[in-house]
Formats: structure tokens, C-alpha cells, sequence
């Protein structure tokens, strides 16, 4: 039997229409420019001192290093899932440098970067995708909320945080200690589901101070990017009432650059923003997915000309960064990678009573029957030790 | 000095097992961590493991092409000073040989799934034989088959016309858009179906006889025939068995998920009674040249398929490495192919035992003759209700009689015996087949 994806495979490579208008202040090849119609992004930009600059390459290769550890890490059984975010550190990392401090962020689950520029510990998540906590970092103190592995749900619960803080009056006062804007992460594919129309509805009619800012990676597991919309998503807020930018989103200065300028202004009382990083996710959806299953090499060669870390090092290179630099990060990478390989492994199993444990504060008839019955069958099955 | 042994991961959330593609590293390369040892396909996608540990590779529990359970190690290293990475599993039994190891042996604890493998021997194994890593290898793309036949396109007047024309949808082709079963389809078959079932007596001719040419399959049959019963001096043994538990087997195998859209007959569990049976009695399953007798370890079933234009024996090549899933397939195959008059010879040759499904004509029992070149063949006859003794007391049990035949130059009569005596035992109580 003809399987229907046959069909589909014929659409050829997924590689955006370049002649859509993008805010893109690194070329590919690593040239900086501002264009006159994005002059005030560009003067963000003019503002930004070399150190943070580096800490920005720092990021990014950090997490990178951490995310290929961590695939290993699956691998060898030591994390029941991975979520790859490789080929994502710039939209990742620049907006994440782009968020203030009274900020609140709602990811999705494949934030890493912003995790990271956000003082998340890399090893909560690792515990959490091991089964060994849910998260594990508190909220009020990172103001980055903890993973959501339930598609777009996360947007509806960043525009209720958004409109409570319009309702508490703190957004447009003047008072920068106080003041806060909302920024939630999502994927082209969350973009399909009736939560984010229903965001965008809400934040627009309360003028709530939020950025929507989604890291287009072109697929949702395996479905492409243009059989789920047919015009580019930046517009997608526009009969809602909330304007939109398209961002190269592997020009890291872009996203810090565009993230900075829209939380300012919704922090002052603008109103929701959408925000529309162009990015390719170059590894897997998760280690349970295999991508040669349904795109081409083409593409991904496409989207690796492109890598953002790689553009971000050839600009830094000619502003006379040099080895000394790049040498340091890679041993830092390194450390990291070995560091976070002997935390995993000292770990141990999480039992399996913790399924149970949670899910409701008082006894309950049928969990401690779920829970006899997993027993009973691990019992039987012998150990796994 | 220790032993580290890496057991295999589960790489996709609720995996089970996985096949060795291909080996990166042989036993005495120095490996470092996150080198690649190998590549593993497993129902999702085809991936490579990366090693934990760094030192040299002392054994490679697994040969390229078999599966293994997840949770079974893979490869034992050899790393130098204590365990590389906290172990907080028990050490396994102590290492053997090599004085200058410490002795301790470790194996990584890893997070395993649970996914249905719906196979409770395997998964029993685990706890029983630790040590035997490897699990029968089933080909991906048998697996994959198994996938495919699940998702059967008709739109539902067409099914419910399929149910009351007693179609089976599994056993047909499609040829609408995508493979859609039409009506046309479905009609086709069931014409087709009905030829065996003879469910229509013709008119009496008005010739008074009919000369039909003996040629093409009759005369190869006739041949056949004459050379075996002429050749082979054939001894026959006849056993009836109570096979309540095998139909009551079949119908649950009917009802579960694993086996939406296979056909399950009886046929089905007497072919898997045979490849039991003739593991345990090889002689069976041998060939006579007269210089030797050459015992075959493999089983290429052969099953008597009755065709519109005779009967001919295509066989199932390799049937004792099959799943139950597969080998339903391959039955279904054989018989869907020998109707459409497309078997071939390569299909009909290098048989090593055959099975005859009499049973379906409603007949009890019969003096098979052997397929020529094989020295044992099986006849299932039909399976109905009877009187049965039970503890001093007559009941109704669903009874059947299994009729053998064998080649007296090589199976001796004990041979025989046991080996229809196993057969019976399976038909008894179909468990076994868990042994």
C-alpha cells in the first residue's frame, strides 16, 4: 500500500522565502550591517560592550557542548529522553540576553539557551529528563517557569501572568524596579493549536505586556513548516491585533537586539509583540526521533551554512578575538561535558514509586492498586540492575 | 583494573530491543568515552551508541544482525583503576582468568522502558538468564510487514461487506488510490474464495465421462507420488489429540492487537507444534541420499496448498527463525500466492518437512505421502466436537486426529512416535510453545 507521506515528499527542501522582509544584522558570512528601516534595532546593538559579547559566544557554545553531551547521555542510558536544541543557541542565547531582569519567561521544553541565561542549574533539567525530579528549579527565583511539555499550553499561562501584571499595575509606571513584560517560547508547530490563537486574542484586547516569540525550527516532529500555514507566521498575530517582526534567528545579534527593543516597549505599556526567529533544528525532534526519516540532506547542509555559532565566531574573529579565546571555550565545554557526565551517573535510578507519589497529597484506593500491580510486575520481570 | 560491561539502553521511550547493525569496535581496540561501538536499529530509527567508558574491549556479548533485549549488556570493557563511573548496582558474579583484575565486575545501571513487547518469554528471560544476551533475530522488515498489514484502507460499507462475504481484508490486494480496498476488490476475492470452499455442487455433466490430459501439475503430481511412495518405504502413525486449548489459543490470538489483521487458524500453531517437535527429534527433518543422511538445522516448512489446478507443496524458507506474527504471515503469503497461480520453483524446492492441512475439507484423517527429497510430513485433520474422557468422565472437547508419515530408511519408529507425540502435546497445550 502507498503510504500518503509519499505524496508530500515531493514539496522538495523546506527553505524559507528570502524575500520576505527579516531583521538580520549578521550576514551568514559573518558581516555586520544595519539596515536603515532596522536603525533602532541596530543602536541596541551600538550599545552593547565587548564583554557581553563574549559572554553571549560563551553561552552558546556552552550549551551547545552540554547538548551534545547530553544526547551521549541518552544514549547510554542514563536519560530517558533528549530534546536536542542544536542549531537554536542564537535565538536562544540573544534573547535570552534580551529578557530583563524583573522579567518572566514560559519555554516550552527545548529552552535550554534561555535556560541558561536565565541562572537555571543545566543539571535540573538533566534531572528531570532522567525521571529524577520535575524540574527542580524554582520559578520566583530564576523567573523562568519550568518546562512545558504539553504544546502551547504554556503561551495561555504567560498571557494570564501578563494580564495579572497589568492588573497589578505594574506595566508603564516609569518605575524600572517594578516594572515587568512576559516573554513565552513556542514552536512553529504550537502555532497550529487553538491555545495560541486564543493567546494572542486575549493579550491583544488587554493589552497585556507580552513578547510571543517563536523559534520557527521549520518542523513539528515531522511535519513541515508550509503544511501548517500558509502565510509566514510573523503575520499570524496581525487580524488579532498584534504586530509581528520576522527575525534571522541564527543572527544571535538580531534576536538580543529585537527581544531587548519589544520587552522594553511592552514593559512600558505597547502591548503583545510577535516575534518570528527563523531557525532549523539540525539534530532530532528527540532521541526518539530519527529526521532522515522525512527531510533531505540538502536542507539540513541548507541550515548548517548558516549555524549561528559559527557566524558569531567569524564576526568575533574580525573584531581581533582570537585563539586564545575560542581555546578557552573549548577546554570550558569540555570540563563541563565531563562534569555533567559524573553528576548524571552519580544520579542513581529514581524509584518507581515516585510515578505515584505525586499525584495526589492523600491516600488514594486506585493509585496504591497501580502502584501493588508495577510492583508485582517488576518482581516478576527480576531487576534491571 | 575492572570489567565494565554497557547493557543496552533504551534508546526510544518504551523500546524493548533493538538489532546490531554494525560493530565500530572488535574485542582488544582501546575505546574512549562517547566513541561510537556501534549502530542499533530499533522499531523507531537506525542509531549509534556512543561508549561509556574509556579502556580496552574485552567481548562483544552480540553478532551484527542479532537483537537484543534491552537491559542485556553488549559489550564488556576492560578499564583501567576503579570503576569509571559510580556503580550503584551490586557487582555481577566474579570476573574469570586475567589475576591482575581486581575481580570486580560492573554493570552501568540504565533506565529501561517498558514498552508492550507482548512477548512474556522474552521479557521472562531476562530475570532467568541474565547472562544469554541474544534473543532470536527477527528481520526488521518482517517487523515492519507486521506494521503494514495493521493498517488496511477500505471505507466501511466495503468492510461490512467483506464480514458478510466472510473476506478476510488482510489477505487482500488493494488496488484503489493508496492501496484502498474496493468493491471490486473484495468481490474479486470472495469469488475467489469460494472455489475452495465448494460451497456450490455443479449440474451433472451430460458427458458420460470427461478425459482430462495428464499434464502440467497433475502429471508433476502423479510423478511425485509414484517416486515417493516407490522410493521411500513409508510408515504411517496416527494419534488423536484433544484440542480444546489450541482453538481457544487461536481465538485469543484473533482478539489481540498484535494479531489485527493476521489470519490465525489452527494451521498457524500445528506448523509452529512441527518446528518444536522437529527441533526436539532432528531426524525428522532430514533428506536421504543413499551415501548419507544429511540433517537439516533449519526448517523449510512446506504446506500443501490446494489450487485450482492441483496440489502443490511451496515451502516457508527459514520458518523455525520465525515469530508467530511472521510465520502467520508467511502462511497467508504462501496460500494468497499458490491461489493466484504465482508459486515458483525456487518457492516448491529445498523443502525439508512437510504439513497438510486436510483438516479444512472436513475430513479426519489420512495417510499423507511424503513430499519427495523430505522424509517426514504431517496431516492436521479436521477439528470438531467429540466425546472426550476427562477424569472418568465423557465431556465435549473440541477433537482432532494428527496423522504422520515418515521415511522408514531413516526415522525409526520411536523417532516417530515421540515426534508426533510432540506435535500432540503442543495441539494439547499450546503453552509449551513457550518452553
Amino acid at each position: 500500500m502507498a503510504p500518503f507521506f509519499q505524496v508530500r515528499a515531493k514539496l522538495g527542501p523546506v527553505i524559507p522565502d528570502n524575500s520576505i522582509p527579516m531583521l538580520q544584522l549578521l550576514s551568514p558570512d559573518g558581516t555586520y550591517g544595519v539596515p536603515k528601516e532596522y536603525a533602532k534595532y541596530g543602536e541596541i546593538i551600538d550599545s552593547i560592550s565587548e564583554d557581553t559579547l563574549l559572554a553571549m559566544y560563551r553561552d552558546m557554545a556552552r550549551i551547545r557542548r552540554f547538548d551534545i553531551e547530553a544526547i551521549a547521555l541518552q544514549r547510554q542510558g542514563q536519560l530517558g529522553l533528549w530534546v536536542p536544541a542544536i542549531g537554536q543557541e542564537g535565538a536562544q542565547i540573544g534573547s535570552g540576553y534580551g529578557v530583563g531582569p524583573n522579567d518572566h519567561i514560559f519555554p516550552s521544553y527545548r529552552e535550554h539557551g534561555v535556560a541558561l541565561t536565565h541562572g537555571v542549574e543545566l543539571m535540573s533539567i538533566l534531572k528531570m529528563m532522567r525521571g529524577v525530579n520535575h524540574g527542580g528549579w524554582n520559578p520566583e527565583e530564576t523567573r523562568f517557569h519550568l518546562y512545558a511539555i504539553v504544546l502551547a499550553s504554556q503561551v495561555l499561562h504567560a498571557v494570564g501572568y501578563a494580564m495579572g501584571v497589568k492588573f497589578d499595575g505594574k506595566v508603564g509606571t516609569g518605575n524600572l524596579e517594578e516594572d515587568l513584560a512576559v516573554i513565552s517560547y513556542f514552536g512553529d508547530g504550537a502555532t497550529a493549536e487553538g491555545d495560541i490563537s486564543e493567546s494572542l486574542l486575549f493579550a491583544a484586547v488587554n493589552k497585556a505586556p507580552i513578547v510571543f516569540f517563536i523559534q520557527n525550527n521549520q518542523w513539528a516532529i515531522s511535519s513541515r513548516v508550509d503544511t501548517q500555514t500558509t502565510v509566514p507566521l510573523y503575520t499570524r498575530g496581525e487580524g488579532f491585533g498584534v504586530p509581528g517582526l520576522r527575525i534571522d534567528g541564527n543572527d544571535v545579534l538580531a534576536n538580543y537586539a529585537a527581544t531587548k527593543y519589544h520587552m522594553d516597549q511592552a514593559r512600558e505599556g505597547a502591548g503583545p509583540v510577535l516575534l518570528e526567529a527563523l531557525t532549523y533544528r539540525i539534530g532530532a525532534h528527540t532521541t526518539s526521533d530519527d529526521p532522515s526519516k522525512y527531510r533531505d540532506e540538502e536542507e539540513v547542509e541548507y541550515w548548517k551554512a548558516r549555524d549561528p555559532i559559527q557566524r558569531f565566531e567569524t564576526f568575533l574573529r574580525r573584531q581581533g578575538i582570537n585563539d586564545d579565546f575560542f581555546d578557552e571555550v573549548k577546554i570550558a565545554g569540555d570540563a563541563l561535558a565531563a562534569d555533567i557526565r559524573e553528576q548524571t551517573f552519580a544520579l542513581g535510578i529514581p524509584p518507581l514509586e515516585n510515578i505515584f507519589n505525586h499525584v495526589y497529597s492523600e491516600e488514594h484506593p486506585e493509585i496504591d492498586r497501580q502502584k501493588a500491580w508495577l510492583k508485582a510486575y517488576e518482581e516478576k520481570m527480576g531487576s534491571h540492575e | 583494573m575492572s570489567i565494565a560491561k554497557f547493557p543496552l539502553p533504551d534508546v526510544g521511550e518504551g523500546l524493548t530491543e533493538a538489532e546490531i547493525v554494525s560493530w565500530k569496535v572488535a574485542v582488544g581496540d582501546q575505546v574512549s568515552v562517547n566513541q561510537t561501538i556501534c549502530e542499533i536499529e530499533t522499531a523507531k530509527s537506525i542509531v549509534e551508541l556512543p561508549c561509556p567508558f574509556a579502556g580496552e574491549v574485552v567481548e562483544l556479548f552480540a553478532k551484527e544482525g542479532d537483537t537484543v533485549e534491552v537491559g542485556n549488556p553488549i559489550i564488556a570493557v576492560r578499564v583501567v583503576g576503579a570503576s569509571p563511573i559510580p556503580v550503584l548496582s551490586e557487582p555481577d558474579a566474579p570476573a574469570t582468568g586475567d589475576e591482575k583484575d581486581t575481580g570486580a565486575e560492573y554493570k552501568i545501571p540504565t533506565l529501561v522502558g517498558y514498552g508492550d513487547s507482548g512477548d512474556v518469554k522474552s521479557r521472562r528471560s531476562r530475570a532467568v538468564a541474565a547472562m544469554a544476551p541474544v534473543t532470536t533475530a527477527i528481520p526488521v522488515s518482517m517487523v515492519r510487514a507486521a506494521a503494514a498489514s495493521e493498517s488496511i484502507m477500505a471505507k466501511p460499507p466495503i468492510r461490512k461487506m467483506a464480514k458478510e462475504l466472510g473476506v478476510d481484508l488482510g489477505s487482500v490486494v488493494g488496488t484503489g488510490m493508496h492501496g484502498e480496498i474496493t468493491r471490486e476488490d473484495v468481490i474479486g476475492s470472495a469469488s475467489q474464495a469460494s472455489v475452495f470452499k465448494n460451497l456450490t455442487t455443479p449440474d451433472a455433466p451430460s458427458e458420460r465421462e470427461e478425459r482430462i490430459p495428464v499434464k502440467g501439475v497433475r502429471k508433476a503430481i502423479a510423478t511425485a507420488m509414484v517416486r515417493s511412495a516407490f522410493t521411500a518405504p513409508h510408515v504411517s502413525i496416527f494419534v488423536d489429540v484433544d484440542a480444546t486449548r489450541t482453538m481457544e489459543y487461536v481465538k485469543r490470538l484473533k482478539n489481540s492487537v498484535d494479531f489485527a489483521g493476521i489470519k490465525v487458524t489452527p494451521l498457524l500453531i500445528m506448523a509452529k507444534a512441527m518446528i518444536w517437535a522437529a527441533r526436539r527429534n532432528k531426524m525428522v527433518n532430514s533428506t536421504w541420499t543413499d551415501e548419507e543422511i544429511i540433517v537439516h538445522n533449519f526448517v523449510n516448512l512446506g504446506i500443501a496448498a490446494a489450487t485450482p489446478r492441483g496440489l502443490i507443496v511451496p515451502n516457508i524458507k527459514d520458518a523455525d527463525a520465525m515469530s508467530m506474527i511472521e510465520l502467520a504471515q508467511a502462511i497467508e503469503q504462501l496460500a494468497a500466492t499458490a491461489r493466484e497461480g504465482k508459486t515458483t520453483q525456487e518457492d516448491m524446492s529445498n523443502g525439508t518437512i512437510t504439513i497438510t492441512n486436510i483438516g479444512v475439507f472436513g475430513v479426519d484423517t489420512g495417510t499423507p505421502i511424503l513430499n519427495p527429497g523430505e522424509v517426514g510430513i504431517v496431516a492436521l485433520g479436521s477439528i470438531r466436537k467429540k466425546p472426550w474422557v476427562v477424569d472418568d468422565e465423557i465431556v465435549v472437547r473440541q477433537v482432532t486426529t494428527i496423522g504422520a508419515t515418515f521415511d522408514h530408511r531413516v526415522v525409526d519408529g520411536d523417532v516417530a512416535s515421540r515426534f508426533v507425540q510432540d506435535v500432540a502435546s503442543v495441539i494439547e497445550e499450546p503453552a509449551l510453545l513457550l518452553d
